[in-house]
């Protein structure tokens, strides 16, 4: 159980920018929790991807298990062995309901072992409508290197005052 | 289009423009998330409108259907 809950850094972005990325992460932690408050510049539609990646690291380590609900139809689906970076939640868009923005949360254990990363998200992109995304995805990083650093992408550009806090937890 | 990196051990921010390539990597890494996610809806959608037909030939009702199934 945590019993430590320490804010490595934060940003609320002052103007759009397409990617944050937390670098020079301590590796001090057990685990790793980012959460996030975004609202993406995309266009004709109420949520878009956002995405995640982990070191510059190449080859294809990024697969995704989700589960998602609109209020309006449910549906899962798989993405295996995907390269450059993976989708991990849906940040609120243009069409949404004004100044609304998406909560999203990620949880990564273990990020400073020597073992594939599994991980885990949960999002909302909320808007005041008859259907707003919830989706529930379990992630998982094919590589044994330690996570020092990571970047997280908007589809189109996450809008100012979009906000990002990176939380280490320790067990000890 | 620019970048915003955050580095831990200082806590500085700094705001980076990005190359050409980038761009492109966003580019084509969103528009593949999209067509996956679209591809995925539209099986979705599918599967439900083949089960909906087999009822409806069935002269049953989703709940009679998972009745019997269950």
């Amino acid at each position: 159980m945590a019993n430590t809950y320490t804010l490595i850094a934060s940003n609320t972005l002052s103007s759009s920018a397409a990617s944050v990325t937390f670098s020079a992460i301590p590796n001090t932690f057990t685990d790793l929790v980012l959460k996030m408050s975004t609202r993406d510049t995309a266009t004709t539609v109420i949520d878009r991807a956002t995405r995640i990646s982990f070191n510059s690291a190449g080859g294809t380590p990024y697969s995704q298990t989700e589960l998602q609900g609109d209020g309006a139809s449910a549906t899962s689906q798989r993405v295996s062995f995907q390269a450059t970076n993976i989708e991990f939640g849906r940040s609120t868009a243009a069409s949404a309901t004004s100044n609304t923005f998406a909560n999203i949360e990620l949880y990564i254990p273990n990020y400073a072992g020597s073992t594939n990363k599994p991980f885990s998200s949960f999002s909302v992109a909320e808007t005041n409508g008859t259907t707003a995304r919830i989706r529930a995805v379990a992630l998982l990083f094919s590589n044994t290197n330690v996570i020092s650093s990571l970047t997280l992408t908007a589809d189109t550009a996450f809008i100012a005052d979009s906000s990002f806090f990176l939380y280490g937890i320790k067990n000890s | 289009m620019e970048k915003v990196i955050i580095d831990c051990s200082t806590g500085e921010q700094t705001v980076v423009p990005l190359t050409d390539e980038e761009i492109a990597e966003l580019e084509a890494a969103a528009a593949k998330a999209e067509a996956d996610r679209k591809a995925a809806e539209k099986e979705a959608a599918d599967k439900a409108a083949a089960r909906a037909a087999i009822l409806a030939k069935l002269g049953l009702t989703e709940d009679e259907a998972k009745v019997l199934l269950s």
